[in-house]
């Protein structure tokens, strides 16, 4: 692995070598190291390229890391990773993608995540999108989750986009069975002519489930955003999306939520807020002795932490 | 040491010029000082031009005797003013421990950012990781924005009527932190206050009313002729 792959790797899964536990890192279009363990195996998948993550029930406190890092230009990438988490497993899984593109090629990544968690497992899924290079091709990823949680089950999703992609479109799909509930926090920083949409739908089907979708978003330069969320209640849940965005320069940030309820007892919010950096939040920092960029970069850090 | 020679501020809206501050002649060099007087006066754009949160329309302002009127927000506080706002400003996502960091200009360990939260009546453990965002009460807000001036030590400290938005039961907890505030903090504190309790403590009250300076004494010379107050609205003392 050369350090361009390896800087990748830092930053996409915060992983310095090779990870302990189960992995599978794909680089450039093909598989580059894999690990599995008694309770974590994951299988080449015949019919199409990608991978099956199969976890046992009852596994506890593991972990699967599956990176993909491009780092030649030109690369167009496409895959499926599905996940099948057992009954009353708790584990987290790390996914993430870096392209670094050097030329003037597009490169893409586009990652469909399937996953499939059993009653009463819990699961934290984190997933980073990285991109950096020195071409003019763009960095392309579209990743889709789709999501289906069992009776009693658990999944928090977190993804970061930070820098260096140049256009996104993320779909997540999910359905909740009885008591089951999903929290998805996403953030993203645009910045350039970068172009960023996110699309998440939450059938709420069982009883007493729970969603809570949270997006802080970040948009500088000429980049655009679009933020769109369905929630539905078909039957006694509660729900909650929240989109959060600070504007700076000329970007454009869109959010269009929906929420629909289907159930007397469905209980739903939504919430967004979109607007530049307040006055008063910048001068309290210049009082502490920063200047106005650095108190900027202060309230972005931290609105994004 | 803290000059204001000659400061007026005027703001321009529909009515045409409204003078908010006219001439106004100050010096800042005890211990402690009170600022007080009616609502609307301009006490706290006082405060704000002190801070150069706003730009007097003339007049000159002096820190140790160097010319700081033309000096931005940033730079008047890299020179030793700290300004506590009336109403403290809210964050999404920075923590009360990075607001005390960025107050003491270095990172600060539990122990450190204890030290200051202590003197507010706060349990750092409670916290350090929580965010300044509308989570927190308000009497929360005013006393970890006190915080963050003590965290600074600065020349000239200036709160903005501290006791505003704090219920009656922190209060007393409140005067007490202002009174050996001055231990904690060196230099010169410098408090818009309605508050007694507060002008009791100070070393030279300075009355602000309808933009100018009434008054400049010590407590004794300046608290009695206060709560004799002007001739007050006809209609009000019937009804009381």
């Amino acid at each position: 692995m050369d350090q361009i792959q390896k800087t990748l790797l830092e930053q996409v899964a915060d992983l310095h070598e090779i990870p302990d536990g189960a992995y599978n890192i794909r680089a450039n279009g093909a598989g580059a190291g894999r690990s599995t363990t008694a309770n974590i195996d994951i299988v080449t998948k015949e019919d199409s390229d990608g991978i099956d993550i199969i976890i046992k029930p009852f596994t506890k406190k593991e972990s699967v890391h599956i990176p993909v890092i491009i780092s030649e230009t030109g690369i167009q990438d496409l895959v499926y990773n599905d996940f099948y988490i057992g009954e009353g497993a708790d584990v987290t899984i790390v996914a993430g993608c870096g392209i670094h593109n050097g030329g003037d090629s597009e490169s893409r990544h586009d990652g469909i995540h399937t996953f499939h968690v059993g009653k009463n497992a819990r699961v934290r899924y984190v997933e980073k999108h990285y991109g950096q290079g020195d071409g003019n091709g763009q960095n392309i990823m579209n990743p889709t989750t789709i999501i289906e949680v069992e009776e009693g089950g658990y999944l928090e999703m977190e993804t970061v986009q930070i820098k260096g992609v140049d256009s996104t479109k993320r779909v997540t799909k999910a359905r909740l069975d009885a008591e089951a509930t999903l929290i998805i926090k996403e953030k993203i920083m645009t910045h350039g002519r970068q172009y960023a949409e996110t699309d998440f739908t939450v059938d709420m089907d069982g009883e007493g489930c729970h969603a809570n979708l949270i997006s802080r978003s970040v948009a500088k330069e000429y980049s655009k955003q679009i933020f769109r969320s369905n929630i539905r209640g078909n039957n006694a849940c509660t729900g909650h999306s929240e989109c959060d965005a600070i504007i700076m320069d000329q970007a454009v940030v869109a959010a269009i939520p929906e929420i629909t309820a289907a159930h007397l007892d469905a209980s739903l919010i939504h919430e967004a807020a979109i607007g530049k950096i307040a006055g008063e939040q910048l001068t309290k920092l210049m009082t502490l002795g920063l200047s106005e960029q650095e108190a900027e970069e202060q309230i972005v850090n931290g609105f994004l932490k | 040491m803290l000059e204001l020679k000659n400061v007026s501020f005027a703001v321009d809206n529909e009515d045409g010029r409204k003078e908010i501050l006219k001439d106004i002649n100050l010096t800042i060099n005890e211990r402690f000082v009170a600022i007080t007087g009616p609502n609307g006066g301009g006490k706290s754009t006082l405060a704000k031009i002190i801070a150069g949160i706003y730009q007097p329309t003339s007049g000159k302002i002096y820190l140790d005797g160097e010319d700081i009127t033309d000096f931005s927000i940033t730079e008047r506080a890299r020179k030793g003013i700290s300004f506590a706002f009336q109403q403290p400003v809210r964050f999404k996502g920075i923590t009360v421990k990075d607001l005390l960091t960025l107050a003491a200009g270095k990172s600060l360990n539990v122990g450190e950012a204890c030290a200051y939260l202590s003197e507010v009546g706060l349990c750092a453990r409670d916290y350090v990781n929580r965010e300044v965002n509308a989570s927190l009460s308000g009497g929360e807000l005013k006393r970890i924005e006190i915080a963050t001036v003590l965290a600074r030590k600065t020349k000239i400290s200036v709160f903005d009527e501290p006791e505003a938005g704090i219920d009656l039961w922190s209060f007393g907890n409140l005067i007490a932190v202002f009174e050996k505030m001055h231990e904690t903090l060196g230099g010169s504190i410098l408090i818009i206050s309605h508050q007694e309790r507060i002008l009791n403590i100070a070393d030279k009250i300075v009355v602000v009313a309808d933009g100018t300076i009434r008054a400049v004494g010590s407590k004794d010379e300046i608290l009695p002729t206060l709560l004799q107050g002007e001739s007050p609205c006809k209609v009000l003392t019937e009804k009381l």
